[in-house]
């Protein structure tokens, strides 16, 4: 049986966030009335002209540099060319040969070394209306009867990122997804949230024999909401090329559907054509050349990036909760707390923090640290409720540090007698062999306490009276 | 009382003065007007829809692929039946702060294609010195307007000599300005890289005024600047110390009526005796692929820019009960001929395995234009040349056949490739019928085009009310 | 240059016109008269030359990131042949 290499190749939408549009001013916001953040602009009404969002532009520059990019001299608008009910124009203004930014780079680290992503473009677009699609089967896209087109998001500024096909697998892209996404969020240019479509991901899959020059033919997998549903239908999608392949079968160019609900691929059902966008340059904008300060100034608000950081981290707690703090953004959070144990502190801000939906930056580090050094002196609901305030502006950890955990096995040891009492087949089987049993014992006792027992002293005095 | 008021010979500089010394009132100005529309227009043509603003300024007439809030604008088109806009454009815009009121919107060729106005979906204009003649094109009804009395200035727009060929088809002044110092927001796009909006009077120093009153950078439109220096409405009638180049390729075309060639060499020749300096000079190419260069890069354009017109957000719409049926019906259905004819040739143009051949060649064929021109205007000022190579012609004598149209523009598309204005003036009739004297600068040179053409306007001395309709 | 039946229909397709049958060879005609004259740009060597994407040498023309007031929906769906439900209605592609 050969070996298979998988080629996949990224294309990412980013929504900027900016207050207006791309090429017309109406506020850029979402969730508001259908068409009630429009002009004659983005409606492309007669005779209206675009006029670009310098913000825009100047966000570009910036997530161009952080991807490591060149940036243009020089670079040009284009028309791409079709007709859509959600593109009011009959085209797109985007760009075409000369982008804003191209031939960069993004390092996805993993516990083996760094993976690195050729970046082959980034550009700026403005984005498509949105069209609801009404009738048929429950509001698909097959069988509809009619479709209402809301321009309110027409016309958003969108950045789109084109990787080399280096990506070898659909958790790989997860990786590069979910630190991109922080690296565009910690810039400040976009919410990049899939579920709200501020951040889009198609995936061009193939695959081919180790060792094999060339590429074989890919397919377009569309449709995709969230970095999980992106990681399974590359998967799904390899697997099936590989099974079509070894049974002799060919694997077609199409454009693909991936069902969350299914697990499965599919084909688009409608006509797919090959587009012929008729690209030329955008004759009613001139040429974009961005200034030295732009650009200076762009590459100054870039602060570390997320595999450099990962790195440094790694050192401290281990690969996988550096990764997770740095995926995270938590590692910002982290830096500020003070603690010799650090992979306690990683864990606390990846677990029970985590969990309490506490937002990390308005945390007071200092606080917080005198908490984690704490915690094991502290009943556990004390702790876990401490945790879940330290957002909160007036938090101080002293006020929970006020109840120590009972550690004194004069006091300890009639309740631990009890429940061995209470449980004699229990203390049977773990003198059998079960030490497993060691946490029931725990955790009866911590019920019987109310949680305030001292867990290490608890288990001390249980395994001393167990292995009589 | 308006009786007294005669359009046909006021020119705005007149109408202007009458206002200043209180020997008309607003309203009777405007109302001379709609009179005498309603005594020449069911003739003529010239206004698809008349509005009859009353107000304190110079009336002016808008060709229809001027947008103007509240009144219906058609660019000549069925597709755009019953779209009204909800914002001016800047040039409308800019009038309306003037106080200039509207008196109507004009006929033209149907989105600015053509040059006879008989590609109009609402029917041709009739020019006013013989009805069963055109009076040019694309801006038809706004030349007409101004030569039959019915507005004492409008504005027209120019892509491939719209402006300046129906100026000389009607024996009135046509500006096309350079490139970038006119707004077109808000004006019916046909070819981006081309069109400009241009002012259509009885005057030279009308024609000044109302480019003055018209032009500057827009914040709204990114491909405008402001005027290196104020517009000048001339005053002098010599033409000392200029210094004029005659292209032997644009005088000695084929295709130009003799009795155009005699009517301009004798302006030529007057240029002379006002102090000019005339010679001889060469345009190699511009003339030989400028027509070819301009029916690539417009259609390509064009074909773009007419792709919004689809039934969803405004205008004509199709039956249909499918997405692409009703695209392609309704814009089978709503366009005319002459657009459905570029529109096609135009995304042949673009389309994959011809960009290079024909669109992208055509675009390094306006870089030699350019260059021609450049060179020339190093050792001149001006050149000149019959704006069109004939007079006036029939109705439907052109009409079947695409590229005999197409030849009405030779001469004025080369100097519109290469983004540079250009001045029409009345200089002599031949078989009756108004001929035109083109003045082309180098860019931002149209302070020297209304002095040379003002100069030479007096010493024509050329009378702008047609024959048919002088008292 | 006669261009093919079938590359008018691909335009055609491309453009969104529906062109009815008995007009086709009609357009076709008028079309290759057209592109033969204008073909005559591909007789210059033009290898070293730009094109002009503009006739003036301008670059950097933008806007702040400010806005400016919207239509309200009503002003909108004003001009629109059907309107449904505050947005723009359309039949569905079809198959």
């Amino acid at each position: 049986m050969p070996e298979w290499e998988p080629i996949i190749g990224l294309e990412i939408h980013v929504q900027l966030k900016t207050r207006t549009k791309m090429f017309c001013r109406c506020e850029n916001v979402w969730g508001e009335e259908p068409n009630t953040r429009t002009c004659p602009v983005c409606l492309a009404h007669p005779g209206t002209l675009p006029v670009p969002n310098r913000k825009a532009i100047e966000w570009t520059v910036k997530l161009g540099l952080a991807l490591d990019c060149e940036i243009a001299s020089r670079a040009l608008f284009h028309r791409k060319n079709y007709f859509y009910p959600d593109l009011p124009k009959g085209y797109q203004i985007s760009q075409y040969d000369v982008p804003l930014a191209s031939g960069g780079r993004f390092l996805v680290p993993g516990p083996d070394g760094d993976r690195e992503i050729g970046i082959v473009r980034a550009h700026l677009e403005e984005d498509a209306a949105k069209t609801v699609h009404v009738g048929g089967a429950g509001g698909r896209i097959h069988g509809a009867d009619y479709s209402l087109v809301d321009f309110n998001r027409g016309g958003t500024p969108l950045v789109e990122i084109v990787t080399q096909p280096d990506v070898r697998s659909g958790e790989e892209a997860r990786s590069f997804l979910t630190l991109l996404r922080q690296t565009v969020v910690e810039l400040g240019i976009s919410d990049a949230e899939m579920e709200k479509g501020s951040l889009r991901c198609d995936a061009n899959v193939s695959v081919r024999e180790v060792g094999e020059p060339g590429y074989r033919t890919k397919t377009e997998l569309k449709n995709m909401n969230s970095f999980k549903f992106v990681a399974d239908a590359i998967a799904a999608e390899i697997e099936r090329q590989i099974g079509a392949y070894e049974a002799g079968d060919e694997v077609v160019q199409q454009t693909l559907h991936f069902d969350p609900q299914k697990g499965t691929i599919q084909a688009l059902r409608s006509k797919e054509e090959a587009h012929d966008y008729r690209y030329f340059p955008e004759p009613d904008l001139v040429a974009v050349e961005p200034p030295p300060e732009m650009v200076d100034a762009a590459r100054a608000e870039i602060g570390e990036l997320p595999a450099a950081r990962i790195r440094r981290l790694e050192a401290e707690v281990g690969f996988d909760l550096s990764y997770d703090l740095v995926a995270s953004g938590r590692d910002e959070l982290y830096a500020r707390v003070p603690g010799d144990d650090r992979r306690a502190v990683a864990n606390v801000l990846m677990n029970q923090l985590a969990a309490a939906g506490v937002d990390a930056a308005a945390v007071d580090g200092d606080e917080l640290g005198k908490l984690i050094e704490a915690r094991e002196r502290i009943p556990r609901q004390a702790f876990l409720d401490a945790v879940a305030a330290s957002g909160d502006a007036d938090f101080a950890a002293e006020r929970y540090l006020g109840e120590s955990v009972v550690a004194d096995a004069s006091e300890l040891d009639p309740v631990i007698d009890a429940i061995l009492a209470a449980n004699p087949g229990q203390v049977e089987a773990y003198r059998g062999g079960k030490e497993g049993l060691l946490g029931f014992f725990v955790g009866q006792v911590m019920k019987e306490t109310q949680g305030k027992a001292d867990a290490r002293v608890v288990n001390e005095r249980l395994r001393e009276k167990l292995s009589v | 009382m308006s009786a007294a008021i005669d359009t046909l010979r006021l020119t705005a500089e007149d109408a202007s003065g009458l206002l200043e010394r209180g020997e008309a009132s607003g309203d009777e100005l405007a109302g001379a007007y709609i009179e005498a529309i309603a005594a020449r227009d069911p003739e003529l043509h010239a206004y698809l829809h008349v509005v009859g603003e009353r107000g304190e300024g110079v009336p002016i007439a808008h060709k229809d692929v001027i947008t103007t809030k509240g009144i219906p604008t058609t660019a000549g088109s069925k597709i755009l039946v019953g779209y009204t806009p909800q914002f001016d454009s800047t040039v409308a815009a800019r009038c309306k702060a003037a106080g200039l009121p509207i008196i109507g919107k004009t006929n033209l060729d149907e989105f600015a294609m053509g040059s006879s106005t008989e590609n109009s979906a609402f029917g041709p204009t009739k020019n006013p010195w013989d009805p069963e003649r055109v009076p040019g094109g694309s801006s038809g009804g706004s030349a007409a307007a101004v030569a039959g009395g019915l507005a004492p200035w409008a504005l027209g727009t120019d892509t491939g000599g719209s402006v300046k060929q129906p100026a000389a088809l009607c024996g009135v002044v046509g500006l096309r300005p350079t490139y970038g110092t006119v707004s077109r927001y808000g004006i019916v796009a046909f070819a981006s890289s081309l069109d400009q909006v241009g002012p259509l009077t009885k005057t030279v120093r009308d024609n000044a005024r109302l480019y003055a009153l018209i032009a500057g950078r827009d914040p709204a439109d990114s491909t405008t600047v402001e005027l290196p220096e104020p517009v000048a409405i001339p005053e002098s009638e010599d033409l000392k110390g200029l210094r004029i180049g005659v292209p032997r390729e644009m005088n000695e075309a084929e295709g130009i009526d003799p009795g155009v060639s005699e009517s301009v060499n004798a302006a030529i020749r007057l240029a002379e005796e006002l102090g000019a300096e005339v010679e001889e000079t060469s345009l190699p190419r511009s003339v030989d692929y400028g027509l070819a260069c301009y029916y690539l890069v417009a259609p390509a354009e064009a074909s773009s820019n007419l792709a919004r017109y689809d039934g969803v957000r405004y205008g004509h719409r199709a039956e249909a009960d499918e997405l692409t049926a009703l695209y392609s019906r309704t814009r089978w259905e709503g366009f005319g001929a002459e657009p459905k004819r570029r529109i096609l040739l135009g995304t042949y143009a673009l389309s994959a395995g011809y960009y290079d051949a024909y669109y992208g060649q055509a675009q390094k064929v306006r870089t030699v234009i350019a260059r021609e021109h450049a060179a020339v205007f190093e050792r001149f000022d001006l050149i000149v040349s019959p704006t069109s190579p004939t007079v006036a012609f029939r109705i439907g004598e052109k009409a079947e056949n695409p590229l005999a149209m197409y030849l009405s523009d030779l001469l004025t598309i080369p100097a519109n490739m290469a983004g540079l204005p250009g001045l029409s003036i009345p200089c002599g009739l031949s078989e009756g019928l108004p001929v035109g004297l083109q003045l082309i600068g180098p860019q931002f040179s149209e302070n020297t085009l209304f002095r040379a053409g003002h100069a030479l306007e007096r010493a024509i001395g050329f009378d702008y009310v047609p024959e048919r309709l002088r008292a | 240059m006669a261009i093919g039946k079938d590359d008018v229909l691909h335009v055609a397709e491309l453009a969104r016109l529906e062109i009815p049958e008995g007009e086709v060879e009609g357009v076709q005609g008028q079309l290759g008269a057209i592109l033969e004259a204008v073909g005559k740009v591909s007789e210059l060597d033009l290898s070293d030359v730009e094109p002009m994407t503009h006739p003036l040498d301008l670059v950097n023309v933008w806007a702040e990131d400010e806005t400016a007031p919207s239509l309200t929906q009503e002003e909108a769906l004003a001009n629109a042949p059907d309107a449904h439900d505050g947005s723009f209605r359309v039949p569905a592609v079809g198959g």
